[in-house]
């Protein structure tokens, strides 16, 4: 088969691809009988017809953008992480102590702190897998699955037997001083109204540079890419694939930590079960769709961040719809970008050369 | 004395219900997985075979017909994978992560679009649902002692759904070892290329499997809906796919090993809540987290290696191409 020219490989096919798995979704709104243009309609202006909605998509997308770096970051090595979930929860731990510890302090001081703490937690939840993986061949897939099952019983029982203060009912540790918290944007800009976004907002944008610095302009990301590629060929070339797999691994929870600096550092304020709400799961559509690429990793991030925003106008305005059709598309971007990201390939191919070669003249 | 002999019977009894679609649900992915297609996407095809059940068994009132729907939504689901997997040569692991949210993601729409009930559906009763049918003899013997209980608690009174999982690991076992089907079935799942210069089809074999596969967990998604509960509700196969795929690895793809695996699993299931709260000599008190968690700390303990070796079907997650 013909490759394609680099814009219809880069562009085009993911552009299909999402646009196919929108197209279905618009067809399952269709069949129970609502209106998708006009839900699409609502939900542009729910994700960016007012300040707060656009908070609150923005706030969305900081998540996504950690997420979606996490599961991109280890799949360059070629490993399929779909434990941002757990990690970010478990990093949510190292945020809370961090926090906990010098609770009442200025939040210059303690923001940085939360960070470098969340990511360690993260970053140990991922390591195991990692580790695993190199060392005794444990898929990667099976064991991030088993581990963030494993994080929401052991944050359950961390949350509500240890962390939990006497005579609070709900199950949540002790909430943090206003200023020790990651203060929100909306304290400085007016626009923002009641929307939760905050500094990490801005430090989602930087994780993106700095991974688009790691993965194509350093030693690491080289080895990294090439275990990506062909883990034989690395190793041949005298890479350690073992210490890059598990290196990547505790990075990626790092970032997917990041989630958690982001929810327990700057909204919450406090560590509540289930904080992480399936913004790590999300992270697996952002990465394909963005192919792994921090600037696609970006949009797609905003993209679902207006979906999910949106989704929660279009669940109040259309009672027929509800935020879980938002699930679906985020399934359908997995589907299509992910598992059959080639479907289009042949067709594609056989379209642009066509012309150049009349069946006629071979 | 007797109190402990009734103690035991309810929990041994309840651990049969737990135990129910995971049996099923790890049976289907043994077919899959030993054709050599990995399903992760067990749990979004158990929540699919649940919300179809419950929604044809709403509307028209017959459990039969909610169980065919089941299967069907099941049968759908696998399609989509071996779509991905078979014809497209795609990713495996990703299609199946794709359907566990399409799931996830559809049932919820769905119900609320059509039931408005906040995503669940109508409560079932009578023939909606499969109802626990009283094996012969069992109200004569319930006077004799300790066999009379057994007989009458922990093997009768239980709906077929339940019969038809205990059934389905010896058939499978048959029909994976003794069988001509099985026989190719291993070969595919080991070495595609073998079978395909046998002149069998590799599409054909693997296609097979997936629709055997989508059968066994339709029917346990159908369990949950329309013979364990009255009625679907969001989410509410709450991870079991997941569990049902450890017990699978924990069993090493075989089906006698899956029954007891998935019974021990259904057991920790079923005493962890009676558990809660009580002093155990040496070990003191088991949060119930530790028990929730349990399966899932021995298979990865089992997949380190650590207490003996998972050694998966050979060409698992490899798409086969004929020719390059």
């Amino acid at each position: 088969m013909t490759p394609l020219p680099r814009w219809a490989d880069v562009v085009l096919l993911p552009f299909l691809n999402v646009a196919l798995a929108f197209l279905i979704g618009g067809l399952i709104v269709l069949s129970v009988g609502q209106n998708p243009l006009q839900a699409v309609g609502i939900m542009l202006y729910g994700a960016f017809g007012y300040g707060s909605g656009f908070g609150y998509t923005l706030y969305y997308t900081t998540d996504f953008i950690f997420a979606g770096l996490a599961v991109s970051l280890a799949y360059h090595a070629g490993l399929f992480n779909i434990g941002p979930e757990g990690q970010a929860y478990v990093g949510g731990l190292g945020v809370i102590l961090i926090g906990l510890a010098l609770n009442g302090m200025h939040w210059a001081l303690v923001f940085p702190l939360m960070i470098v703490c969340g990511a360690l937690f993260g970053a140990a939840w991922a390591f195991v897998p990692g580790y695993l993986q190199a060392k005794r061949g444990s898929h990667v897939v099976i064991t991030t699955i088993m581990f963030n099952f494993i994080a929401v019983s052991m944050m359950g029982y961390i949350i509500s037997r240890i962390l939990k203060p006497e005579g609070v009912n709900s199950d949540e540790s002790a909430p943090l001083d206003a200023i020790t918290r990651v203060p929100q944007l909306r304290s400085f800009i007016e626009l923002f109204k009641n929307s939760p976004v905050n500094l990490t907002f801005f430090l989602a944008i930087g994780a993106l540079f700095l991974v688009y610095w790691l993965i194509w302009r350093t030693k690491f990301g080289y080895k990294v890419r090439a275990v990506g590629n062909n883990p034989v060929a690395a190793r041949y070339a005298g890479i350690s694939t073992q210490k890059t797999i598990m290196v990547i691994m505790a990075l990626a929870g790092a970032f997917a930590a990041m989630v958690a600096v982001n929810n327990v550092g700057g909204v919450q304020g406090r560590l509540i079960l289930n904080f992480v709400n399936g913004a790590g799961f999300v992270g697996i559509a952002v990465a394909f769709m963005g192919k792994g690429h921090p600037i696609g990793v970006g949009l797609s991030a905003l993209l679902f961040g207006m979906l999910y925003q949106g989704g929660q106008e279009l669940a109040f305005q259309m009672p027929g719809i509800t935020r879980e059709m938002i699930v679906t598309i985020q399934a359908l971007v997995i589907l299509f970008t992910g598992a059959m990201g080639d479907m289009m390939r042949g067709p594609l191919s056989r379209m642009f050369f066509q012309p150049d070669a009349p069946a006629g003249d071979k | 004395m007797d109190q402990i002999l009734v103690d035991i019977t309810l929990i041994l009894d309840s651990t049969v219900r737990l135990a129910v679609p995971l049996i099923l649900a790890s049976l289907a992915g043994l077919y899959s997985e030993r054709s050599g297609i990995i399903d992760i996407g067990l749990e979004g095809k158990l929540l699919a075979g649940a919300f179809a059940a419950a929604a044809m068994s709403a509307v028209t009132g017959s459990a039969w017909l909610g169980l065919l729907a089941g299967i069907g939504a099941a049968l759908v689901f696998s399609g989509i994978h071996g779509l991905a997997s078979i014809n497209f040569k795609g990713n495996q692991t990703i299609s199946g992560v794709a359907l566990n949210f399409l799931a996830a993601g559809l049932t919820t729409f769905l119900g609320q679009s059509w039931f408005r009930r906040g995503g669940y559906t109508p409560q079932l009763s009578g023939d909606q649902r499969f109802n626990p049918i009283t094996l012969p003899f069992a109200e004569e013997l319930r006077d004799v002692p300790v066999l009379g209980q057994i007989y009458g608690e922990l093997i009768s009174g239980h709906n077929i759904i339940t019969y038809v999982a205990f059934i389905a690991v010896p058939v499978t076992a048959w029909v994976l070892f003794r069988s001509r089907f099985g026989l190719r079935l291993r070969a595919v799942g080991e070495n595609p290329k073998a079978i395909d210069t046998a002149g069998i089809s590799v599409t054909r074999l693997r296609y097979q499997a997936l629709i055997i596969t989508a059968v066994l967990v339709g029917i346990g998604g159908a369990y949950l809906s329309i013979a364990q509960s009255a009625g679907f509700n969001n989410n509410m196969s709450a991870g079991r796919g997941y569990i049902a795929l450890a017990a699978l690895i924990f069993a090493k793809w075989r089906p006698g090993p899956a029954l007891l695996v998935c019974l021990m699993f259904g057991f920790l299931d079923a005493v962890q809540f009676r558990i809660q709260g009580q002093v155990f000599p040496i070990i003191g008190e088991v949060p119930v987290q530790a028990i929730q968690a349990l399966p899932y700390i021995l298979t990865v303990v089992l997949l380190a290696g650590f207490i003996g070796r998972a050694v998966a079907p050979k060409a698992i997650g490899v798409p086969y191409t004929k020719e390059r």
